[in-house]
């Protein structure tokens, strides 16, 4: 009799000691982070969205303050390079949408392994195999059009579209020597319709912005009636705040940028860099990606706006990250070589 | 005696001016010429030979050939007619005029090149919405996105140095020999193709010069207007050199030849201004003739407004309307009237307080600095107080060759390897300013002790007092006011320093012109509108202050 006392005991203790521990080392966890006192963020996530995240997270966690400092993807992997071979560590976290950058840091073991939890549910092509970095949001290039300069009728459906002599002057492109999300996109359309098609789009002479978020601001003011590539969820924000944008979503199938996350091998604050990773992969911060930014997400429990297509209704390009990492200096090669800059 | 003190002092003296010099000038610039000759395998042509064969890179250099010249050009004509409106004619509103063109000289190109986006975008530009408006055209009345906007808006901020060598030209010449010639029957043209414009030759070639340099050395206005249009120049291309994977050898290979044809050109303007043949360039005391433009009063006014609308009032008032706008090419009304970028600027935005209080630090440390080696230097030469005074004043004014851009190449070279890791601290963006104002804050301090004459100061040498008592007792505070206003000059420069600091930033060292210059790559509008107006702002309160030290306004004409 005793014995089994004891026996329950031990097992009730340890069932106790199991609900405990978790909270336990969660809270160790904050408390390193917070002696850390702040993370540091190299991130290509639109300006507004990426400050959103920050203050969500320093809501969360008083005491720990993000420094955001956003540019175009590859821009921060220039960033992250020229700062390693003057000896400066100063990243913590590094998000862009250029996959090829996380093969290329992988390999030169500049990243920390490190998996946030949930994210064995989110689909593969959201997740490292090795567990350095995982998909934080995910994108979809487009065609925008601004509504007032372009009716429905007239508007470009496809890609090829776009290599109509009609659209001379009245297009604009974000760059990939700048964007992940266009490199990304470049590469998907060469494989769809090889360099050719960019070599006749620039005959459209096509006004160059850098960013992909800013082709969406060109067509808002109508500066450029037609966009032919950058996130969709930057012209859906825009849509949404009013401005007269449509999307099109072309039928040979839109190039899915999915952009990752990864914490630094030299991170000056790792604890928070740890602790501010696990966050962004929150179901709450997901769902508010989704819901203001019109991002997509892995993560299988957010919702999305009802006037978005779901990814599954749409015909997906893919790209490798590993051919993408190799072939960069081709994309921006040929790129400048046809549209000048 | 004196020769046996001057030997002791000049030592230390020596000793700081060599250790600037290497640390300003030698160390980047050495660099910069090695780097562009080292290959894995010893010395090597290879970078020059691949910047020449490049077909992209000949065309930026081109470009660059193209958009000086016409700027210079532009800049004559938009200049030397105001100059002499302004300095010699009856034109209402002279003053104002005047004050107008000194705003422009202040505000930062970039801002400017910015705003006109805006303005001449040739579709959402408000002036081409206006223009189909009221002509019903299909086609755009400007397109900024091309060479001859980008050569616009570039010389809309630069006609000021030609404006300004040529009025202070025209405010020393007396009107005794055009007076002589009318007496003697010529008429108006004939006296000021003969004799007026003779005398103000080497003025209006230098002001030539100058407005072509500042056109080649510029990297913010064709990085905003002429990047969208695919096409490069060499600042822009030296910039993208950086881009991973970086090629920095290259990019030492291709400043060399802007190096140089700055060096030539700054000769050339030299061998101008130093051939002084004119005997009436110089003499304050002639009188001058107001000439009376009988009706040609009001047109000409109407000109110089034209211009001033080109560069100060459209531009400053598109930035407010977008400042204060959801959407910054929709009219202005209750609906699209808003505070959020203001609010987004200053309050969200993690990265605009670092900067500017990066910006500001950087300043007042540049400025104090700078204001103080110059006015040391200036001192020193003034009153020969070592052997080799001279070349005090030579070097302080070399940096003048090194364009901003290729400053930063070789400073970014030179300090992020041992010895001297600055590279990622706000002391190499310091270097970077002090060398670049150097040249304009030792041409001020050295006007101001040019001033101070040194009788009062022999008086008090023969009171008894010695120099450091007569230094602080009688110079200084006769200096004083120069010394300020150096001080603003070099502060102004800084706060919009961008060529430089586009290369040399990290993103823990950030600027306010790069915060600019980010948020320009990403299209966030209504920030860079605030930024701007607020960086417009610090120039204008610092350049009131100079004025009121000053007691005249800083472009350096006695009026």
């Amino acid at each position: 009799m005793r014995h089994r006392a004891i026996v329950v005991l031990v097992v009730l203790g340890m069932l106790a000691l199991r609900a405990a521990a978790p909270a336990a080392a969660q809270d160790a966890a904050v408390e390193a982070a917070r002696k850390e006192g702040k993370v540091v963020w190299y991130t290509s996530l639109a300006l507004p969205s990426a400050e959103k995240v920050a203050r969500l997270f320093e809501e969360k966690y008083p005491g720990i303050k993000v420094e955001v400092h956003r540019t175009g993807s590859q821009r921060i992997l220039q960033r992250v390079m020229q700062e390693l071979s003057a000896n400066i560590r100063n990243a913590d976290v590094v998000h862009t949408s250029d996959a090829g950058h996380f093969v290329l840091l992988k390999d030169r073991k500049l990243l920390m392994r490190h998996t946030p939890p949930g994210v064995e549910r989110f689909p593969p092509g959201f997740r490292d195999r090795d567990g350095y970095h995982f998909g934080l949001r995910a994108t979809v290039n487009v065609i925008a059009y601004n509504t007032r300069a372009v009716s429905a009728a007239e508007a470009p459906k496809t890609w090829k579209d776009l290599l109509d002599p009609r659209w001379r002057g009245k297009l604009v492109t974000a760059h990939p020597g700048y964007s992940g999300v266009v490199a990304t996109h470049v590469l998907a359309l060469v494989h769809l319709h090889g360099w050719d098609y960019f070599k006749q789009l620039a005959q459209n002479r096509v006004m160059l912005v850098q960013s992909a978020v800013d082709p969406a601001g060109v067509v808002a003011s109508g500066e450029r009636p037609v966009a032919v590539n950058g996130g969709d969820y930057t012209f859906y924000q825009s849509k949404k705040k009013g401005s007269p944008i449509e999307i099109v979503y072309p039928k040979e199938g839109v190039p899915l940028v999915v952009s990752p996350t990864a914490i630094t091998s030299f991170a000056p604050h790792p604890n928070a860099a740890r602790l501010f990773t696990d966050f962004t992969f929150t179901r709450e911060v997901q769902q508010v990606l989704a819901d203001s930014e019109g991002l997509y997400t892995g993560h299988p429990d957010v919702k999305y706006p009802a006037d978005k297509p779901k990814l599954s209704e749409l015909k997906l390009l893919q790209v490798d990250p590993d051919e993408l990492e190799k072939r960069t200096e081709e994309i921006k090669k040929r790129f400048v070589e046809f549209f000048g800059t | 005696m004196r020769a046996a003190a001057g030997l002791d002092r000049s030592v230390p003296v020596w000793i700081a001016a060599a250790a600037a010099l290497v640390v300003l000038m030698a160390l980047p610039l050495g660099w910069l010429t090695v780097l562009s000759v080292s290959g894995e395998t010893g010395p090597t042509l290879r970078h020059y030979a691949s910047v020449l064969a490049d077909v992209q890179l000949r065309k930026a250099l081109w470009n660059t050939v193209v958009m000086a010249s016409w700027v210079g050009l532009a800049s004559l004509a938009l200049g030397a007619p105001m100059a002499w409106l302004t300095a010699r004619t009856d034109l209402p509103g002279r003053g104002v005029v005047r004050g107008l063109v000194l705003a422009s000289f202040v505000t930062p190109p970039f801002l400017g090149a910015f705003a006109w986006v805006m303005l001449a975008g040739p579709n959402a530009g408000l002036l081409n919405r206006a223009w189909r408006g009221l002509a019903g055209a299909d086609e755009p009345l400007l397109n900024i996105f091309t060479m001859p906007g980008l050569v616009f808006v570039v010389a809309i901020y630069t006609f000021p140095y030609v404006y300004i060598m040529i009025a202070n030209t025209l405010a020393l010449i007396g009107s005794d020999l055009e007076e002589a010639a009318a007496i003697l029957g010529a008429g108006r043209l004939r006296v000021a193709a003969t004799v007026t414009l003779p005398m103000v030759a080497p003025a209006i070639l230098s002001g030539f010069i100058l407005a072509v340099l500042q056109a080649l050395a510029l990297f913010g206005s064709p990085a905003i207007l002429a990047l969208p249009a695919g096409f490069h120049t060499i600042t822009t291309q030296i910039w993208s050199f950086f881009h991973y994977p970086p090629k920095v050898e290259m990019a030492a290979a291709f400043s060399i030849p802007l190096l140089l044809a700055t060096a030539l050109l700054l000769q050339v303007q030299k061998r101008l201004l130093g051939r002084r043949g004119y005997a009436a360039v110089g003499g304050k005391s002639a009188l001058r003739r107001t000439i009376p433009l009988g009706v040609w009063r009001w047109p000409a006014l109407a000109a110089c407004v034209a211009v001033m609308a080109c560069s100060i009032f459209l531009p400053y008032g598109v930035l407010a309307k977008a400042a204060l706008s959801r959407a910054w090419a929709q009219p202005l009304d209750w609906e699209n009237l808003t505070l959020a970028n203001v609010r987004f600027t200053f309050v969200e935005y993690s990265a605009t307080k670092a900067a500017i209080v990066n910006t500001l630090e950087l300043g007042v440390l540049t400025a104090t600095a700078g204001a103080g080696l110059a006015a040391v230097l200036a001192y020193v030469a003034n009153r020969r107080l070592v052997r080799g005074h001279q070349i005090l004043g030579f070097l302080a004014l070399a940096p003048v060759v090194i364009p901003g851009v290729v400053l930063a190449v070789g400073l970014f070279i030179a300090y992020t390897r041992p010895p001297f890791l600055l590279y990622g601290t706000l002391w190499i963006l310091f270097l970077a300013y002090v060398t670049k104002e150097m040249p304009v804050g030792y041409s001020q301090a050295d006007a101001t002790f040019k001033g101070v004459h040194p009788e009062l100061e022999e008086a008090g040498r023969i009171l008894g007092a010695g120099r450091l008592r007569v230094l602080g007792e009688i110079t200084a505070p006769l200096a004083r006011s120069g010394v300020i206003a150096t001080w603003c000059f070099i502060f102004i420069g800084v706060i919009r320093e961008l060529s430089a600091s586009i290369i040399l930033f990290t993103p823990a060292t950030k600027v306010m012109s790069v915060v600019i210059f980010d948020l320009k790559e990403e299209g966030q509008f209504g920030a860079i509108a605030v930024l701007g107006l607020f960086m417009l702002l610090v120039t204008f309160a610092t350049v009131v202050l100079v004025q009121r030290v000053l007691g005249r306004d800083v472009m350096g004409a006695r009026d």
